[in-house]
């Protein structure tokens, strides 16, 4: 009965600690997403401003409630605008953002491939 | 005529490139938010300044009133340039004047309000600042101004003078 119980316990402390890990785990992955809105070029995660300070025990309050890192984000989004994501969504204002990579390893590759064809020639 | 492609296509493609920057200079680096007008406000617990009462914020905006919702600190400079300016609007009777006190220090709030006037009807306290982050709020001061429960106005940064003109225009 007593290794019953002390493995009971073993049992519980170790998900515990577990579940308690894998949240800050996620805190940290949404901080690190998150920009500090009144830093320089610093996360929430990197920021020990009174805003980012604030950000991480909300951040880790909504995840004790419950809510899912898309909510979290979704939430945050809500109050700040899209500014608060490091992520920025495919839309209008940031379609150039996005296309410009490939964009330029399309034009690029099509430039090494006229000289390579060129030279063959 | 053998025309060149590669020399038009990327001369087309730095002019682009340059214009794209040079658009760029002249925009502002400063991140400027957008003032998220006619939202609801928030819905919170906290406790009151004095009392230590528990209290949510379904109980403070009953009514379709006007209300200003100012967040200050007693450590914070520019809350003690703009008190002056709170304490002109509470004498607006159409004003109901709700206090957030930020990350704060109760002595040291209650010296700030008994040397420089208290004008608020009820004083809430954000101990960690979520408070703050539910409304949307950056940092202190911060103020709202709150009609039929709704945001109609955020000031980020202290109350000027041109400030309070327009709040008492808007409130009459």
């Amino acid at each position: 009965m007593k290794l019953f119980k002390f493995l009971f316990i073993i049992v519980c402390l170790s998900s515990f600690s577990i579940s308690s890990v894998k949240s800050e785990d996620t805190q940290s992955k949404i901080t690190k997403n998150l920009r500090c809105l009144i830093c320089q070029g610093q996360s929430v995660y990197d920021s020990d401003s009174e805003f980012a300070n604030s950000v991480k025990i909300l951040v880790d309050r909504k995840l004790n409630d419950g809510l899912s890192e898309e909510q979290i984000y979704l939430y945050l989004k809500d109050k700040y605008g899209e500014w608060i994501l490091y992520d920025p969504e495919f839309k209008k204002n940031t379609y150039f953002l996005w296309l410009m990579p490939i964009l330029m390893f399309v034009i690029g590759g099509a430039i090494i491939f006229k000289v390579f064809i060129m030279r063959k020639n | 005529m053998k025309i060149k492609f590669v020399p038009i296509i990327l001369i087309i493609f730095f002019i682009a490139i340059f214009i794209f920057f040079y658009k760029g200079l002249n925009s502002s680096s400063i991140y400027t938010p957008k003032i998220n007008l006619e939202k609801e406000i928030p819905n919170f617990s906290t406790r009151v300044f004095e009392t230590n009462k528990a209290i949510n914020s379904s109980d403070i905006f009953v009514d379709n009133d006007f209300y200003i919702l100012n967040i200050w600190a007693s450590w914070c400079i520019p809350c003690r340039a703009e008190h002056p300016f709170l304490v002109d609007l509470s004498k607006n009777e159409n004003l109901k004047m709700i206090g957030l006190n930020y990350k704060d220090n109760f002595g040291n709030a209650k010296n700030f309000l008994d040397e420089l006037q208290n004008p608020f009807d009820i004083i809430l306290l954000d101990d960690d600042g979520t408070i703050a982050i539910e409304w949307g709020a950056y940092g202190v001061p911060e103020t709202f101004l709150i009609y039929k429960k709704k945001i109609i106005k955020k000031i980020i940064g202290p109350i000027t003078n041109e400030i309070l003109i327009e709040i008492n225009g808007l409130v009459k």
